[in-house]
């Protein structure tokens, strides 16, 4: 069991928690991520990592309730457990295993979009600390959903906000404010990393592409083991057939089979959707 | 002349009824039956029997001991060879092992050996003593990966003779291909299974979940950091492999590793007691003739499924139990032999709508002795199904090797290792699947055993 030792909810239906997981916290890198169930009879759902502190023994991961699955973990409190918190799981960013004065000459662009700035974090913080510049787009529907802002300011040598109603920040797309960083004030990256919905991740590696900049995705494919056994997880990449779990979840955007992988992704979309009617929510109501 | 009584039939489930539930097919013998088949035991002065058994039980002593309405002393012969008589006896191939070689099957029928196992094993689990006395630590510690059938016996041989044992388990559940892989209507879990493991805990044997040797920790910080003084890895052959096809990443095709995952491990057949789905569909070809695909075509239909098996050898050649092809049949399961998949179909929308196969002939013996199978030319044919499992074989998860200092694999990436479990590596033994590539539970079972013993001389000698 795993102590949950801390709860906030971020933003309409995403929720934070730094739970106790020594021997994870312990081994985690930027760019890993965990298999949660939330008790007996969940789903093994896999969550990127958001943080992490060896020193204190946490984790910290970042839920969007989607399903029963996702609501189950939210629904959860301070001094309760999760039944289990299996990681760190699949490769490191490619990043933590460069040399460091090479990686000191580069420079990187990370495209955060929901729930997916949460990963963000931990990559542009391990940067920071390792004198890496980078700077961060966050995207999200509106002021209000936008999360991490906080953090983000703090590890990133710049950062921008998009939101499509312009509530905060540019008003509109990442891959426009993209543009605009690149074509308009000439900012040059030398790598870019995007990750968030599938479609996103899509559109950014297309803009992207289109400066030659490239592009690391970060696919939050269906997974049951997480460890290799099943192939749930399967996605194209480069024309060869790959586990998300063991060989990413981290890949080449210029690689990835996009439109195959939200396919994957939309597999039991029905039968979630009568799940979820059957189950109370109660997350917020606490 | 005891051979002259015939084979006692075991009680099954109605055929009809158990396809469409998930509780045990075989009842097994109750106590009269099992006398009544003990007592047809030639007890051979040369028991092939034995010398077929790959862990070499005395079994015409445990069925003597089982004639005579003893089977307290039964279980004592048989546990001096076999760890999980309960589960070996459900689960084991005995037509090529101590049955295929039973004399009496010459001129009539062998010896129900596994039956009898198996009612000995039960006889245990159902009468085990109040807690096993717990042997004083001698001061050492093991620890193991795994806790499959080659994990299990060997943390439990080595808490036995005194060692301190945790045993490590990647998922959160204990008993590797024992609890996600073989379905609850041949091996159930609970009553079986579980059983097994809660011996071990009276032993001593301490279980970690949710820790991925390779990820977690490392063979190399379990020896340094964690004070170990040996390791062993029993981790199994869990990677799927797919064919290559094209079509194969439509959506409705999953490995049966996944499948049976979804439905054994995570508890899928039952949506009021667990959360994560499973996508059966109106018809199901299962690719493959092994144990495998036996359970996952077999559990296809048990969730309401059309279920086809397709399989490029002829029946002769199928690779699985004698008996589970037999039930399967039973079932209604529809065989399509000598078959072999060339595409998956996609019905438009990125889904299964079939799958294109060509018809194979039986060639020359390959070197494995079995005839490999040709291509018919011109023989291409469709079978209308909108799931499509793949059943083709496993092979061992490269994580542990990759991450351990110095630990050798061959070609096939298997640890390597030799009979007694010593790998290139000093105080890391290795057994189970991931030694052999995907195997049996009573192999397994018995490189665990092997391997506590070389542990044991190991750590005496360090
Ligand atoms: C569906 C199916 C049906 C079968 N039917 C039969 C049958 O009828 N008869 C028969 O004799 N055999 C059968 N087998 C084969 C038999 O189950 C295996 O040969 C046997 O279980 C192997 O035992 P093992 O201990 O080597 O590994 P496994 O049982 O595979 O156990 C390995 C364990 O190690 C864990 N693990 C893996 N990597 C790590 C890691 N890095 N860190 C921590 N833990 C890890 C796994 O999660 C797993 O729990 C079947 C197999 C399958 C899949
Ligand atoms: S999640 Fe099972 S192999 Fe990746």
């Amino acid at each position: 069991m795993f102590e949950i030792l801390e709860k906030r909810i971020l933003a309409e239906g995403i929720c934070l928690m730094r739970v106790a997981a020594p021997r994870v916290a312990r081994a985690a890198l930027p760019g890993q991520f965990v298999i949660v169930r939330a008790d007996e009879g969940g789903e093994r759902i896999p969550l990127t990592i958001a943080d992490y502190d060896a020193q204190e023994g946490s984790v910290t991961i970042v839920t969007q309730t989607i399903g029963v699955s996702t609501q189950k973990i939210c629904s959860l409190n301070v001094g309760e457990s999760l039944a289990d918190f299996a990681g760190p799981l699949g490769q490191p960013s490619e990043f933590v295993r460069m040399p460091i004065d090479e990686l000191r000459r580069r420079r990187y662009l990370f495209v955060a979009g929901g729930v997916g700035t949460a990963p963000v974090y931990p990559q542009a913080k391990w940067l920071s600390e390792h004198g890496v510049r980078c700077d961060v787009i966050i995207g999200a529907k509106t002021r209000d959903m936008l999360i991490y802002t906080d953090e983000m300011r703090r590890v990133a040598d710049n950062l921008y906000i998009a939101t499509d109603d312009g509530s905060e920040g540019f008003k509109g797309m990442v891959t426009a404010l993209m543009k605009e960083l690149i074509e308009v004030r000439g900012e040059h990256y030398d790598e870019c990393v995007a990750i968030g919905p599938m479609i996103m991740m899509k559109f950014v590696t297309l803009t992207a592409r289109s400066y030659s900049l490239p592009t690391t995705v970060s696919l939050n494919a269906l997974m049951v083991d997480g460890t290799g056994m099943c192939g749930a997880c399967r996605v194209s990449v480069g024309g060869r057939t790959l586990f998300t779990c063991v060989d990413g979840p981290e890949f080449n955007g210029y690689e990835v089979d996009f439109d195959e992988a939200m396919r994957r992704q939309s597999m039991y979309r029905t039968q979630e959707k009568s799940a979820l009617e059957r189950h109370k929510c109660n997350c917020y109501g606490k | 002349m005891a051979n002259k009584i015939a084979r006692v039939a075991v009680r099954e489930q109605d055929p009809a009824a158990r396809a469409a539930n998930f509780e045990e097919v075989c009842y097994g013998y109750d106590r009269q039956e099992a006398l009544t088949e003990a007592s047809r035991c030639l007890n051979c002065k040369n028991p092939r029997c034995v010398a077929a058994c790959p862990v070499g039980i005395a079994i015409p002593d445990f069925i003597a001991a089982l004639a005579g309405g003893d089977e307290a002393a039964a279980a004592e012969i048989i546990s001096r060879d076999s760890l999980l008589p309960s589960i070996c006896g459900r689960v084991c191939p005995q037509e090529t092992q101590c049955e295929g070689s039973c004399i009496l099957g010459i001129k009539s029928q062998p010896v129900a050996i596994g039956k009898l196992e198996r009612y000995v094993g039960d006889w245990k689990i159902a009468n085990a003593e109040a807690p096993a006395k717990r042997p004083e630590w001698n001061g050492r510690k093991v620890a193991v990966v795994g806790s499959g059938p080659s994990g299990l016996a060997c943390a439990g041989d080595l808490a036995a003779m005194g060692y301190k044992v945790k045993v490590f388990e990647a998922l959160h559940k204990l008993g590797g291909v024992l609890v996600y892989g073989i379905p609850e209507f041949r091996l159930p879990k609970h009553k079986i299974v579980e059983r097994e493991i809660d011996s071990l805990r009276r032993l001593g044997v301490e279980f970690e979940t949710d820790v991925i040797i390779g990820r977690t920790l490392t063979v190399d910080e379990l020896l340094d950091n964690e004070g170990y003084d040996a390791v062993f890895v029993g981790s199994g052959a869990g990677l799927p492999r797919f064919m290559g096809i094209e079509g194969e990443n439509l959506n409705g095709v999953f490995s049966a590793n996944e499948f049976l995952t979804r439905v054994n491990l995570m508890g899928a057949y039952d949506p009021a007691t667990s959360d994560t789905p499973v996508y059966v569909g109106r018809r199901v070809v299962v690719v493959g003739g092994g144990n495998v695909a036996m359970d996952a075509v077999r559990t296809a239909k048990r969730l309401g499924a059309e279920a086809v098996i397709v399989y490029r050898r002829s029946e002769a050649e199928l690779p699985a139990r004698v008996e589970e092809v037999h039930h399967a049949r039973e079932e209604g399961i529809e065989f399509r032999m000598l078959t072999n998949p060339t595409r998956i179909l996609d019905d438009g929308n990125g889904w299964v709508k079939g799958i294109s196969c060509v018809q194979m002939t039986l060639g020359e013996p390959d070197q494995s002795g079995r005839r490999s199978p040709v291509v018919v030319e011109g023989s291409d044919f469709e079978i209308d199904c909108d799931v499509v499992i793949m059943a083709l074989g496993t092979s061992p998860n490269p994580l542990i090797a990759s991450t351990t200092e110095g630990l050798a694999v061959n070609r096939r990436g298997c640890i390597e290792a030799d009979d007694s479990g010593a790998t290139s590596r000093p105080g890391v033994f290795a057994g189970g699947d991931t030694v052999t590539g995907a195997a049996t539970v009573i192999l397994a079972m018995g490189a665990g055993r092997r391997a506590a013993k070389a542990i044991d001389e190991y750590i005496k000698n360090l």
